[in-house]
């Protein structure tokens, strides 16, 4: 939330100033969204070389959040593929910015949450595809353990890879779930995708995510299918963007809504934390439904505040209660910030000004670059 | 099939979000606005997502004097013209208009007599090609005077009617005059105004709803459609009620 309670909604700026369909570089103003991107350079072969798990983040939104998806492991980061940016800085007025030409500026900007200026254009290297069809494999996974014998296997295997966790498993069932991989499919159809949503159709008083249906849910949905290992093509739509096909899904929380807690662990000690994290989870009594691990890979953002690492990354949605939710994040803070590890700021709402200053020490360079006109109550929070 | 469209106030919402359906069919587009850079930013946009051909023209087509170069210029550029879109404007203030007799006079000649103009030259045009669609921008506020927004309405009364009566005068040679009376839409024209969320629609849904229409040779049509309902129920009151209400 910006600190002035004013928010520039960049929508309308959705324009395409070039697009080669013939290296796959494009370059559009900074409120195109993905979901409009995709259905442009589809039928043309071309596809985003990193999403996350929404289509209709805009362009400047993922750069500013530096925002990864299922391949980390193998593409990294939205930014990586960031060729260039103009943005607009109330100190200087229009200004480019890119690895080469003023490259503190671009590494201010990428995962800079928006506060070094207003992201105007953006350059972008897409990928080639034949199809706008994955071929997806899923395989259910008895505990952590096996999670990271798979991860370790298919990751080299497979561009994209996630796992979704039943955090409330505990014992030698816990971290148990189901291994998702896929990889855009050698032949198919290019179509984009209708954006068509159903939308949920009631704004329930209380969480309908609670201590009742969550252990339920969990349980169907780990034994949703019946072998342990099922393979299929479906459409990018549903693989990538699964929640994107209920609009206002989140209703399903309640009038208080939810919280995101996501973090991500270094990869040397990231099964002990982990399991410590998922331990503290199911010993809490709140849970979540949406539960994902996705080991994340090496390669280098130029974004100075940009979240992934080489590591394990855990996101999960928590129904919102404060007492509850308090208590289990100052725990888990604490695990991740002595493993080393950090908190997403794009889904943060609690993270400490001390635990934000210790896991990204570069903080103090995109304050230096700020717009001074621009300031967020994140920022005002992590920086005091 | 619409191949070969003229698009006239082509940096409007509406007209680029049509232009924008239009261009990933593969189309052949000329745009015609006042702002040449801006244009020329739009022209970008349709090549980038599919239009085969984009050419820009700049003019102020309140210059009734220079409307048929012009026109000449698309006619040469295009060889055909499937379709021409006529949505150029600009929202009248009607506080201003109330005191700015000057304002009042420049408004209506760019709402009313630069549209008609428009569509009388480009009827001529045709006539003599033997085909044509001219599909016109009018509005909600066309269909009665409202206290808060008479001078922008009245000026679209004007363009209801001529395009009702060049309708029938064309109906025999096949060529279609289509009226589009939208209703509150997303779009910088409007960006200053504080819109009834519920009622305002967005520019792409408008869009398609213009694209049916002229595929589907309709006469006039509300975008979004339930404005139908509600115009006609604002149409039916009694002058004596009418004149209580002040929105």
């Amino acid at each position: 939330m910006a600190a002035s309670g004013q928010v520039l909604v960049m929508n309308p700026m959705n324009r395409l100033l070039s697009a080669n369909w013939s290296t796959g570089l494009i370059e559009a103003e900074a409120g195109l969204t993905l979901s409009e991107l995709i259905q442009i350079a589809l039928p043309h072969g071309w596809f985003p070389s990193v999403v996350p798990g929404t289509k209709f983040v805009t362009l400047g939104g993922a750069v500013a959040n530096d925002v990864h998806g299922k391949n980390h492991h193998v593409s990294g980061t939205f930014g990586c593929h960031v060729r260039g940016l103009t943005m607009y800085r109330s100190t200087e007025g229009y200004v480019s910015a890119s690895r080469t030409e003023r490259p503190e500026l671009f590494s201010a900007t990428v995962g800079g949450l928006g506060l070094t200026g207003i992201i105007i254009t953006v350059i972008l290297q897409l990928r080639p595809v034949a199809s706008g069809e994955i071929d997806q494999c899923s395989t259910r996974f008895r505990n952590l353990d096996e999670f990271f014998e798979l991860s370790a296997t298919r990751d080299r295997a497979h561009e994209f890879t996630v796992a979704w966790i039943d955090c409330l498993a505990t014992g030698k069932r816990s971290g148990r779930g189901i291994y998702i991989v896929g990889d855009h499919a050698k032949a198919g159809a290019l179509a984009a995708a209708a954006d068509k949503a159903l939308t949920f159709p009631i704004d329930p008083k209380i969480s309908l995510v609670n201590s009742f249906s969550l252990p339920l849910l969990n349980a169907v949905y780990y034994r949703r299918q019946l072998r342990s290992s099922v393979r299929g093509r479906v459409r990018y739509s549903s693989f990538f963007f699964p929640l994107d096909g209920v609009s206002k899904w989140n209703r399903i929380y309640g009038n208080a809504g939810f919280q995101q807690y996501q973090c991500v662990i270094p990869q040397s000690n990231s099964r002990e934390v982990i399991r410590a994290v998922l331990g503290e989870i199911a010993r809490s009594g709140t849970g979540s439904f949406i539960a994902v691990l996705k080991q994340c890979g090496t390669m280098k953002s130029p974004g100075l505040l940009s979240f992934p690492l080489y590591g394990v990354s855990l996101a999960l949605d928590f129904p919102q209660r404060a007492e509850v939710n308090d208590m289990l994040f100052r725990r888990l803070d604490q695990l991740v910030h002595e493993a080393g590890g950090r908190l997403y700021p794009a889904k943060d709402a609690h993270m400490t000004a001390q635990n934000f200053q210790a896991a990204y020490p570069d903080w103090q360079l995109v304050e230096a670059l700020r717009d001074p006109r621009l300031l967020s109550r994140f920022w005002q929070r992590v920086t005091q | 099939m619409t191949k070969k469209i003229l698009v006239l106030g082509a940096t409007s919402g509406i007209a680029q979000a049509v232009a924008r359906r239009y261009a990933a069919q593969g189309v052949e587009l000329f745009l015609v606005a006042r702002d040449l850079a801006k244009t020329q930013a739009v022209a970008a946009d349709l090549t980038a997502r599919g239009a085969a051909v984009v050419s820009v023209f700049g003019i102020d087509l309140t210059q009734s004097g220079r409307l048929i170069e012009m026109c000449d210029a698309a006619w040469k550029q295009l060889g055909v013209v499937d379709c021409a879109l006529i949505a150029h404007g600009t929202l009248t203030d009607s506080s201003r208009s109330a005191v700015d007799l000057g304002y009042l006079i420049e408004e209506f000649r760019t709402n009313a007599e630069s549209t008609i103009a428009c569509m009388a030259l480009l009827a001529q045009r045709f006539r003599a090609q033997g085909s044509g669609v001219i599909a016109v921008i009018g509005s909600v506020a066309g269909d009665r005077g409202r206290a808060s927004n008479y001078a922008y309405g009245a000026a679209k009364a004007a363009v209801h009617t001529f395009a009702s009566g060049l309708r029938a005068q064309l109906a025999p040679s096949g060529i279609q005059v289509l009226t589009i009376k939208p209703g509150f839409v997303a779009t910088q024209m409007t960006a200053s105004l504080n819109l009834p969320s519920a009622l305002t629609a967005q520019p792409e849904s408008v869009a398609a709803r213009i694209q049916m229409a002229i595929d589907k040779k309709r006469d006039v049509i509300y975008a979004p459609g339930f404005w139908w309902l509600i115009m006609t129920i604002i149409r039916l009151m009694p002058e004596a009620l009418f004149k209580r209400l002040k929105f």
